[in-house]
């Protein structure tokens, strides 16, 4: 197949010249050689972290204002992580598994995942509840409003991904795709997770360094 | 073309491709396909096939429609406003309504005319027919896309008819004004505005995403990325741009909402309003200014990219020439794209900054002139000893390149700081900015309908109609906006709902208040005009022939036009060639498609550019 090559080599190619004509019948029509699910994560991976990124900019440059009072840390949030880390391993496995073509592991797997997911959903939202029981709403301080944003945000990017886990432990039961096709979903799905521990940890760790 | 030139021509020989030693099949010959066809959904109702339709080209006319409708509504406003300037005197709107209007004419036209229209409309027509490929990447996602739009829509309309009506923050909507009472629509309109721009993002993204991942990853066998059409280079550009710029759109948008719905302060300080001291304390107002032009400059190249890109394919194809410098307009580009993330805050120099900061901005801001000009550069180049057809879309190409020169040079003026602070807040803003990102990419997109529209409907648009269009649309915008530049160096301020006659306002500027209303109103009717020539052309025009403009990408080559679902028939089409061999010394016609094989152009010697 193609070639790999570097933006700069792409962009500097001559199109019109003999050789480069030669080379380019036969192109296949690839630029990279991803899956379009892998490729199209990418990206939208790449527009969230952006997006993350100007919140935590936001947050750094409002943390400097006088008024700013930290949050608590509720214990809780070390076991959401911890969950969260366990979810990601075990999607790993799980890949592993179903490379391997283990049926009956890589079923469990991605039920153990879900079920983590979940778990890190709910946990969450304990979270929120204790926190508001001890009076820190999100009007309190700002603090607390960039709290409940992050941890919205983030859930709602969990929330997209148990939506694509669920289709993808549909699809693998039914056994309805070829074995890459569903390997290539499958390992979608873990890259994303591990997207949104590593996401989840720049944000908790700013949070506690704060 | 003079023996000179001839003589040029031949002496150029090393460079040509000289087939005829060759066998046809032998020459031809190109690698089996590697990857499988793409499926293809294929709809089985009237709902699936019309209305919740998943064909890009479908969705790309959805798109475009549901863009012009409300494009409509923003040139409404703006004649609203123009008979307010001109006669003050009238009683005609309240300045409540101004601002409202004013605001709303800003984002309908910036966001959801000129984004949704080039990217979503062209995006989706183009993207697939260009690249060779059969649909986008994620058909489903791509409807999820302009559905989301629709709503989007839906809910910026509906602030018109809230108690308190939509808001009138002027369209950077900058905070505490823009939530706090006092400012027409502080607390319903600007909550649907928020949540409206909400949905857009999230429905762009989903298109974006589409763009993207078809653009790289479905092309036609041959289809390198240095032989596709600029149009999709620019496109392909504006993408990623928006792609990266609209999250900074949606962290504001996210954080005004919490401050005006639940109270929090990230944006808004400690102040008195009405005598009330507010709950808010801290926040940062000036957060928001740079969250929100981190997206608005980008938006900028948004806009004016795609533009770039159509308008370079149509000079080449209506010159019958190749495009001159091809490498270099994909970087200029790229270029321009990379550096549109680096000037925000010279829109900021008057809400004040670090001296040293303003002249990091200035600086940034001269530098991206460079591959604007290259670009300028090469269209007339193009346009150099061309066989230049004066039809439609070669005359608004002609009409974007001088309105395009013209806004781009007064932006030299205000991306210098020294110069931008008298001027800022006055009419040569508003000149500067309606003839570079109103009247240019305008301009491109009345040119590309008039070229694409036969790739839509099978049939040509009434010339005549067009021509009395484009001559009204061109010398009227000139006598909308050269007076503006004008008044802004008189000093007439911006955002008045009034100006009457006062020791401080020029007499000339009432007088000429008046004119631009009047061309208001004429270049505004031209547009109904054109609008009655697309609806009637597409049941009365002239018959298109097959390729009528005789261009040589792909959009032109499928089996039928207009194309049907799946684009290419049976087989996916090889490319042999970029889409500018245009009257090659030794071809028997003056254009290449392609996807025709060497063997059949035998004789023909492409020359280097």
């Amino acid at each position: 197949m193609n070639k790999k090559k570097s933006i700069f080599q792409l962009l500097t190619e001559k199109p019109w010249e003999k050789d480069q004509i030669e080379a380019d019948n036969q192109h296949q029509g690839q630029t990279v050689n991803l899956s379009k699910q892998k490729l199209g994560l990418r990206t939208i991976m790449a527009a969230s972290t952006v997006l993350f990124s100007l919140f935590i900019v936001a947050y750094s440059d409002r943390m400097l204002i006088s008024d700013w009072k930290n949050m608590p840390e509720p214990w809780l949030l070390w076991l959401n992580t911890s969950i969260l880390i366990i979810s990601s391993l075990v999607f790993h496995k799980t890949t592993k598994y179903a490379q391997n073509d283990i049926f009956d592991k890589t079923k469990n797997g991605l039920y153990f995942v879900g079920f983590l997911a979940y778990s890190f959903l709910i946990g969450q939202l304990i979270v929120w509840y204790q926190l508001m029981n001890t009076g820190h709403y999100a009007t309190t301080n700002v603090a607390n409003a960039f709290f409940y944003l992050f941890t919205t945000i983030h859930g709602l990017h969990i929330v997209g991904g148990i939506y694509f886990w669920g289709k993808t432990t549909s699809k693998f039961i039914k056994r309805s795709l070829k074995k890459e096709e569903i390997n290539n979903l499958i390992d979608t799905c873990a890259v994303y997770w591990h997207f949104l521990l590593a996401v989840w940890i720049v944000l908790f760790g700013l949070m506690l360094s704060s | 073309m003079s023996d000179e030139y001839e003589h040029k021509l031949e002496a150029k020989s090393d460079y040509t491709t000289d087939a005829s030693s060759v066998s046809a099949p032998e020459i031809d010959s190109v690698p089996e396909a590697e990857l499988p066809d793409q499926e293809l959904y294929h709809s089985h109702s009237w709902w699936t096939t019309y209305v919740f339709s998943q064909d890009a080209k479908y969705i790309g006319i959805q798109y475009a429609l549901t863009a012009v409708g409300t494009g409509l509504l923003g040139l409404v406003l703006s004649w609203l406003m123009r008979i307010q300037l001109a006669f003050p005197g009238l009683g005609w709107l309240d300045p409540a309504a101004y601002y409202q209007f004013v605001t709303m004419h800003g984002m309908i036209m910036v966001v959801y005319l000129l984004t949704a229209l080039f990217l979503g409309g062209f995006g989706n027509l183009l993207i697939p027919l260009m690249c060779g490929a059969r649909d986008m990447a994620f058909p489903y996602v791509n409807m999820l896309s302009y559905w989301a739009f629709v709503v989007a829509v839906v809910v910026l309309l509906a602030s018109f008819f809230v108690p308190g009506g939509p808001t009138g923050a002027g369209w950077t909507l900058y905070p505490p004004q823009a939530i706090t009472a006092g400012t027409p629509g502080s607390d319903m309109g600007i909550i649907l505005m928020l949540v409206s721009l909400i949905l857009f993002v999230a429905g762009f993204t989903m298109g974006g995403l589409n763009y993207i991942i078809t653009v790289l990853q479905l092309r036609a066998r041959g289809m390198t990325l240095m032989r596709l059409p600029l149009t999709i280079w620019g496109i392909f550009t504006a993408t990623v741009l928006a792609m990266f710029a609209f999250p900074a759109l949606l962290v504001g948008c996210l954080m005004m909402t919490l401050d005006s719905l639940l109270g929090t302060s990230f944006f808004m300080p400690a102040m008195v309003s009405l005598g009330e001291t507010l709950t808010h304390e801290g926040g940062s107002p000036i957060l928001f200014q740079h969250l929100f032009w981190f997206f608005g400059h980008p938006e900028v190249y948004i806009v004016a990219l795609p533009a770039f890109g159509i308008v370079s394919d149509l000079l080449s194809v209506h010159s019958r020439k190749t495009i001159f410098g091809y490498r270099m307009m994909v970087w200029a580009i790229v270029g321009i794209g990379a550096l549109s993330f680096f000037v925000w805050a010279h829109h900021m120099y008057v809400s004040g900054m670090n001296p040293w900061f303003g002249f990091f901005f200035a600086t940034t801001t001269l530098i991206i002139a460079v591959p604007t000009a290259i670009k300028v550069y090469n269209w007339i180049l193009t346009l150099w000893r061309g066989n230049i057809q004066l039809s439609l879309p070669m005359l608004f190409s002609l009409g974007f390149i001088v309105t395009f020169l013209n806004g781009g040079l007064t932006g030299l003026f205000l991306g210098n700081v020294t110069v931008d602070v008298p001027l800022s807040d006055t009419y040569f803003v508003v000149a500067h900015f309606h003839m570079v990102m109103g009247i240019a990419p305008i301009l491109v997109i009345f040119g590309a309908i008039y070229h694409w529209y036969p790739l839509i409907t099978g049939r040509m648009m009434n010339e005549t109609l067009g021509k009395i269009h484009f001559w009204i649309t061109f010398i009227g915008s000139y006598a909308i906006y050269f007076p503006m530049h004008y008044q802004g160096f008189v000093g007439v301020p911006r955002r008045y709902f009034e100006i009457y006659d006062s020791p401080y306002i020029d007499t000339s500027t009432l007088l000429l208040n008046k004119f631009i209303t009047i061309a208001v109103l004429i270049v505004g009717a031209a547009q109904l005009l054109f609008l009655y020539n697309l609806i009637t052309s597409a049941r009365l025009g002239k018959k298109s022939e097959k390729n009528p403009w005789k261009a040589n990408s792909l959009e032109w080559q499928t089996p039928q036009m207009p194309p049907e679902h799946g684009n290419w028939g049976k087989e996916l089409p090889k490319v042999y060639r970029w889409p500018y061999d245009f009257s090659v010394p030794g071809a028997k016609e003056d254009y290449i498609p392609q996807n025709q094989p060497p063997s059949e152009i035998i004789g023909a010697k492409v020359e280097k550019t």
